[in-house]
């Protein structure tokens, strides 16, 4: 067993893109589901004439994904025919892209470790065989959705940190949109290279296909592992490449190719579809598209712990699906207090959720002034929902409160006249109506004070 | 009056506009005529004779109604077997795709139908168009209206016989490395090459995508350019297409006085023949005399032009052929015997269904790209190719003194005997020396009908053509009317 031996881990995941129509044609991208060949046309049944028209959705797609990855976009992009013959590929080639995707390098931060990309790119799905006994039958209604390509650099150290790599990725895919990232239905698929070295020596690097879940990724990079650890001594050091399947059921990986075969799929750009230029902003405009991507959730668990703290940013990020406090703890308008206010205030009442932004926005301010005992805050609010004015319900309540507190404080300071009334003597009240409407100035009304009075002091 | 089958499209169609003929009369004319030669001439591998005669009675009452469409409503025309066409059988000549019938238009047939044009038929072709004399066809040799020993040029050698034969107003060819020009040469007709993207490439069998284009085959300049009118334009199915509009309507000719036309030393150069090349410097000294102004000029690096295309071309071939697999449509070995394995099916079914000529290309194609000759062919072709194409832009460089118009021959000799080059690819090449450099350069050229060579059985025609700048196609029609003015070459062949 050689424990000390440094792994050394890649992915290469395809996300299909969640985008309205096919890649290269106009066929719904909905067909997952449904019967067979029924979501297919003349241009992805690769029928004779017919010619791709890219899909400008999921370039934009691809892009975002690319931005939000720190990935650099270049100038020019083109796609390029990869060959090869294959049933569930009608053209008998795939449009891909070969040596100018549309996005290049690029990192993404996993347990503290920056794992670096080589590219994003975007191509066609193929469709699905079903094999049937003897018999394989195709189904093309997956033929030509959008895929993007994800290839890391071998920076990966541990099938856990692969693992979390995976799950990174299909948070950020969901939260830009960009993908359903359902591992088990296929909207994301992973293959994964493997090697171990001791510095001098290095192992085959084992290719493993298909892995259609997070915990097979982990499981069968695990076992890869172990057995190239075992195997370590027996290396020459130039094995190459090989690959192996991963078979789910019993847990085991078996030998796909024991050399790998010498493909050529015979790249070349793709003349039916001239190159994009990427500055053009007729064609694509990168700044609304950097514009357009939401903060991701460790983005916002940032900027929410820094004025908030770690607790309560990470309980406001459970309900705050609106993203409303972060709009009011980046409104500069504000100060600090009013929106630490703000968001102790939502994590308790979720009713704030309903306030429009501006209203959101007055309540902070005020909030960063004056305290409100929570049931007058929580009418506030009800308040203000329904009738749309937040400003006025404050000032009820204000006033509202300052009757309660002139209410409270006669009582407190009269307790002959609060006995005598208690003992029957009920004219005494308009003794303390008086004293009330005196501490008020006689900014009130009469019979609220009086009925105030009598709610407080009972009997 | 001359039977109805000889008009141009511009006689019928004024005809039909007084409405002194119908359109049922002119295409059952022209299936009088289709009956009588093409028994000979072998132009058509199919008739669409009764979707034409309902279409021409719906034409018929749509002027009655005063409602006619344009100019091609109620003309006949024909159009190449290598676009598909809706609900009728679409062959590219090759038994791959015997039986094929198309769910779809090419948008170019959709175009034409729109405008009320008649598709009387689909013309024969080499086999997807790879060819110079139609004999590649997997169905039959095509025959020259002027000498029936003799080819008619090709690949769109059926169109360019049926237009010649008078067995259609007009033909829609397609043109790769000289597929519209050649045959219309050797036949004696206008054929446009337009630029490249002016016309939609949908719905067309892809021969090699970056220099197909698609343009008509006419009895004359204007007709041509009506045709130009309803079939070219922007196509959202074809991201290749050109993204202006060009009118091409009512185009009148230009006067030929104070034009530039360049003769590139190059194609006048060995090889050619000298009765060709009198042809064609009779016709530069007619455009002399009407006040054209002639220049000599080189283009160098159109030496290179054929070697070129022939790594770009069979390249993208091998790429675009790959479809033909067996499984969803055309000839499957299947069909036979259901228990081949993936991998005969492939191969049984691709080996039976290509002829001779698509399995060489294919071979010559996944040569050049293959792992280790990508860099030495196909990607040192495309820096040729883009030095060709400067070639021509300073060629037609007006802030430098350029030309308005490259004239140039169309082929090195005129139309060869049948079987005289077909067991010999490198000659059947080299007939395409003088049209094959256009194509890469992506500009306009067309083939007017220039004169006549005397051979001991027979005269056989001789084109000229004439080149113009990228995107220039209208004016290049323009100039191609007066120019035809300034030949008048209206002979017919004697069928």
């Amino acid at each position: 067993m050689n424990s000390d031996l440094k792994t050394t881990i890649g992915l290469e995941i395809h996300i299909q893109l969640k985008t309205n129509r096919k890649m290269f044609c106009f066929c719904s991208n909905k067909g997952e589901d449904e019967s067979p060949n029924t979501f297919v046309c003349p241009i992805c049944l690769a029928m004779p004439g017919t010619l791709p028209v890219p899909n400008i959705d999921a370039i934009e797609k691809i892009i975002k994904l690319g931005l939000s990855l720190n990935c650099q976009i270049p100038e020019k992009s083109k796609f390029d025919r990869k060959h090869y013959f294959y049933p569930d590929l009608p053209k008998g080639y795939q449009i891909s892209q070969y040596d100018m995707p549309f996005c290049k390098g690029g990192y993404l931060e996993v347990d503290g470790k920056k794992i670096r990309l080589n590219r994003i790119h975007l191509e066609e799905d193929a469709g699905k065989l079903i094999h049937d006994g003897e018999r394989s039958i195709v189904d093309l209604n997956r033929a030509g959705t959008p895929l993007a390509e994800m290839v890391s650099e071998p920076d990966i150290d541990s099938p856990s940190q692969a693992k979390h790599f995976m799950q990174s990725i299909q948070k950020l895919v969901r939260a830009l949109d960009v993908s359903l990232a359902n591992m088990e239905q296929g909207h994301m698929r992973c293959d994964a290279n493997i090697s171990v070295t001791n510095g001098t020596k290095r192992s085959p690097i084992v290719e493993i296909k298909n892995l259609n879940s997070f915990r097979f990724v982990e499981k069968a990079l695990t076992i890869e592992q172990s057995r190239l650890q075992d195997e370590f001594d027996s290396y020459s050091g130039k094995e190459g490449k090989v690959t192996r399947g991963f078979d789910s059921k019993s847990g085991v990986t078996y030998q796909l190719r024991s050399k790998e075969e010498a493909k050529d799929y015979r790249y070349f750009p793709e003349p039916d579809i001239p190159p994009f230029d990427l500055t053009d902003k007729s064609f694509i405009d990168i700044e609304r598209l950097k514009n357009e991507i939401p903060m991701l959730p460790e983005q916002k668990m940032a900027v929410l712990a820094e004025v908030v703290g770690d607790d309560l940013a990470k309980a406001i990020l459970k309900i705050d699906h609106k993203d409303a406090t972060l709009g009011i703890l980046g409104d500069g308008s504000i100060d600090k207090k009013g929106k630490l206010m703000f968001g102790k205030l939502i994590v308790n009442n979720k009713e704030v959720l309903n306030l429009s932004r501006e209203q959101m926005v007055d309540l902070a301010k005020v909030l960063g002034e004056k305290v409100f005992p929570s049931n007058i805050l929580r009418n506030i609010i009800s308040e203000a929902v329904k009738s749309g004015d937040l400003i006025s319900s404050i000032n009820i309540a204000d006033d509202k409160s300052s009757l309660t507190e002139a209410v409270d404080s006669v009582i407190k300071n009269n307790p002959e006249a609060v006995k005598k009334y208690l003992a029957g003597k009920k004219e005494t009240i308009g003794f303390l109506i008086g004293q009330v409407m005196r501490e008020l100035q006689g900014k009130a009304d009469p019979g609220e004070v009086k009925s105030s009075l009598e709610n407080k002091i009972g009997g | 009056m001359k039977p109805l089958y000889q008009l141009t499209i511009k006689e019928a169609s004024d005809l039909l506009e007084e409405k002194k003929i119908s359109s049922l009369d002119l295409v059952e004319s022209v299936f009088k005529r289709i009956d009588q030669v093409d028994e000979k001439v072998k132009a058509y591998l199919l008739l669409n004779r009764d979707g034409a005669i309902k279409s021409a009675k719906l034409s018929d009452e749509r002027i009655s109604r005063g409602k006619r469409i344009g100019r091609l409503d109620g003309i006949p025309i024909s159009v190449k077997d290598l676009l598909c066409t809706k609900g009728i059988e679409t062959t590219a000549a090759s038994n791959i795709l015997k039986g094929f019938i198309p769910s779809y238009n090419a948008t170019v047939v959709e175009k034409l139908e729109r405008a009320g044009a008649i598709i009387v038929g689909k013309t024969n072709l080499d086999a997807f168009a790879h060819g110079s004399s139609t004999e590649n066809s997997d169905f039959q040799v095509t025959k020259n209206p002027w000498d029936l020993n003799r080819i008619p040029g090709g690949s769109s050698g059926g169109s360019a016989a049926a237009v010649a034969a008078d067995m259609c107003l007009a033909s829609i060819g397609t043109d790769t490395g000289g597929s519209i020009r050649q045959p219309a040469s050797l036949c004696s007709v206008v054929g446009f090459k337009p630029s490249y993207g002016r016309v939609s490439r949908y719905g067309v069998i892809a021969m090699a995508s970056s220099l197909d284009v698609v343009g008509p085959l006419a009895k004359t300049a204007e007709d041509a350019s009506i045709m130009m009118d309803a079939i070219s334009g922007p196509d959202d199915l074809d991201p290749t297409t050109i993204k202006e509009n060009e009118n091409f309507t009512n185009l009148k000719p230009i006067s030929l006085k104070g034009l530039k036309f360049a003769l590139p030393r190059e194609f006048f150069a060995k090889g050619i023949d000298e009765d060709v090349k009198s042809v064609i410097m009779k016709a530069v000294d007619d455009i002399k005399g009407s006040g054209g102004e002639i220049v000599e000029i080189s283009l160098p690096s159109v030496k290179y032009a054929l070697s070129v295309y022939y790594i770009i071309q069979p390249a993208e071939v091998s790429s675009n052929l790959q479809r033909y697999d067996g499984v969803r449509y055309g000839h499957s070995a299947y069909r036979d015997r259901n228990d081949l394995k993936l991998e005969e099916l492939y191969t049984n079914s691709r080996g039976q269904g290509f002829g001779k000529e698509a399995k060489r290309r294919i071979m010559l194609g996944t040569y050049v790209l293959s792992a280790g000759y990508y860099d030495a062919y196909y990607k040192k072709a495309l820096k040729i190719r883009t030095l060709v194409k400067n070639d021509f832009d300073k060629a037609f460089d007006k802030s430098a003194g350029g030309a308005d118009f490259v004239i140039t021959p169309v082929s090195p000799t005129p139309a060869f005997k049948v079987g005289e080059k077909s067991n010999d690819p490198i000659q059947m090449y080299l007939s395409d020396i003088y049209t094959v450099p256009i194509n890469p350069a992506g500009v306009p050229a067309i083939s007017l009908p220039a004169g006549f060579v005397e051979r001991v059985t027979s005269k056989l025609p001789v084109g000229m053509q004439v080149i113009g700048s990228f995107k220039d196609d209208k004016r290049l029609l323009e100039a191609s009317i007066a120019l035809q003015d300034l030949l008048k070459i209206d002979e017919k062949p004697n069928l």
